[in-house]
């Protein structure tokens, strides 16, 4: 069985990208459309690298490489992120 | 990573950075794991439910990092963590095995704005479901809620093997109130005297020790991943809504 976590499992390394921790911030899913917490979402992290997938429809949301000197992040799976000030 | 320096105004949440612990104390919480207390300079405290990561360096280089959840959620100063030993871990073990008074460790957080509890937040009651020790954030928010006097009723379904494998044993026994409520399943093994059954939780055990969904808890869910996906599901088959269900899987089995 491959490993599965919580989107709160992210705030780590988003938190080297984000101004503020994101995992409460809610955020469309370009699959379903559904708006949802980030920490909400699935993480495998067993890839090389964080992949986040939509807890309702499977699709990936965003995926995080830690490469030491750098960090290739994708969000692809996200429309929008609501950011709080 | 950079830092802005100075703060901000309307700030309210504490920022996560890194920082250098050394372990003040360490002590055995079951047969299988610590609790270790960190003196962390710097550290702006921490929400009940926060996590932290945790990194080891060795001789040669060679890093390993893991998430941990932080059972302390004072405003500052000494950071508490339970750690229990995964088998084939990479880190659990130097904790658990390894690790004395003095030495020290690089920690990043606090981590982590969903899976928290805020005192005066939300009138509703709060049920929290722990598989083993996945209990750590949840006594945080259990500790959280009774310092702050909030009167939302809190339960707590705490599933463990056995007695002694119990996390916070004496700390939880010192929350009984009008607004806390423990349940205890013991899975394998139960204290002399136990009247309730002893086995793994199923769903209709569940029903029966947790705020109804009729009463629109506000549920959190941690342990396993095996633990956590059962516990969710049948909460929802339960009525209550994913949206008021949060969780924290581990990994594990």
């Amino acid at each position: 069985m491959a490993t599965r976590l919580d989107g709160n499992a992210l705030a780590g390394a988003l938190s080297e990208v984000f101004r503020e921790d994101v995992t409460a911030a809610r955020a469309r899913c370009i699959g379903c459309g559904g708006v949802s917490p980030i920490g909400g979402a699935v993480v495998y992290p067993d890839a090389p690298g964080l992949v986040a997938r939509c807890a309702s429809c499977d699709q990936v949301l965003a995926t995080i490489v830690d490469a030491g000197d750098r960090v290739f992040l994708s969000l692809s799976g996200m429309s929008t992120i609501e950011l709080r000030r | 990573m950079s830092t802005p320096s100075g703060t901000r105004l309307g700030r309210s949440r504490p920022r996560a950075a890194w920082h250098l612990a050394t372990v003040a104390d360490v002590r055995p919480e079951t047969p299988t794991a610590v609790r270790l207390t960190l003196e962390v300079p710097g550290w702006p405290g921490s929400e009940a439910g926060a996590h932290l990561d945790l990194r080891l360096t060795a001789p040669d280089g060679y890093q390993a990092s893991r998430s941990y959840s932080i059972a302390s959620s004072t405003p500052e100063g000494d950071v508490v963590l339970a750690v229990d030993e995964l088998p084939d871990g990479e880190v659990s073990p130097f904790l658990v095995h390894e690790v004395r008074s003095g030495d020290q460790l690089e920690v990043h957080g606090p981590l982590g704005s969903f899976f928290v509890w805020r005192p005066g937040e939300s009138d509703r009651p709060v049920q929290l479901v722990a598989g083993g020790s996945g209990v750590v954030p949840l006594y945080a928010i259990a500790a959280a809620h009774g310092a702050s006097g909030d009167t939302a009723p809190l339960r707590l379904l705490y599933s463990v093997r056995r007695p002694d494998d119990v996390f916070f044993a004496d700390e939880l026994a010192a929350l009984d109130g009008p607004a806390f409520a423990l349940d205890v399943v013991y899975t394998r093994q139960a204290p002399d005297g136990w009247t309730a059954p002893v086995g793994r939780l199923d769903k209709a055990a569940l029903a029966a020790s947790t705020i109804p969904a009729s009463q629109r808890p506000r549920v959190y869910v941690c342990g396993s991943t095996r633990f956590v996906e059962t516990i969710a599901g049948w909460l929802q088959e339960l009525g209550h809504s994913p949206t008021d269900i949060r969780t924290e899987r581990f990994g594990g089995l």
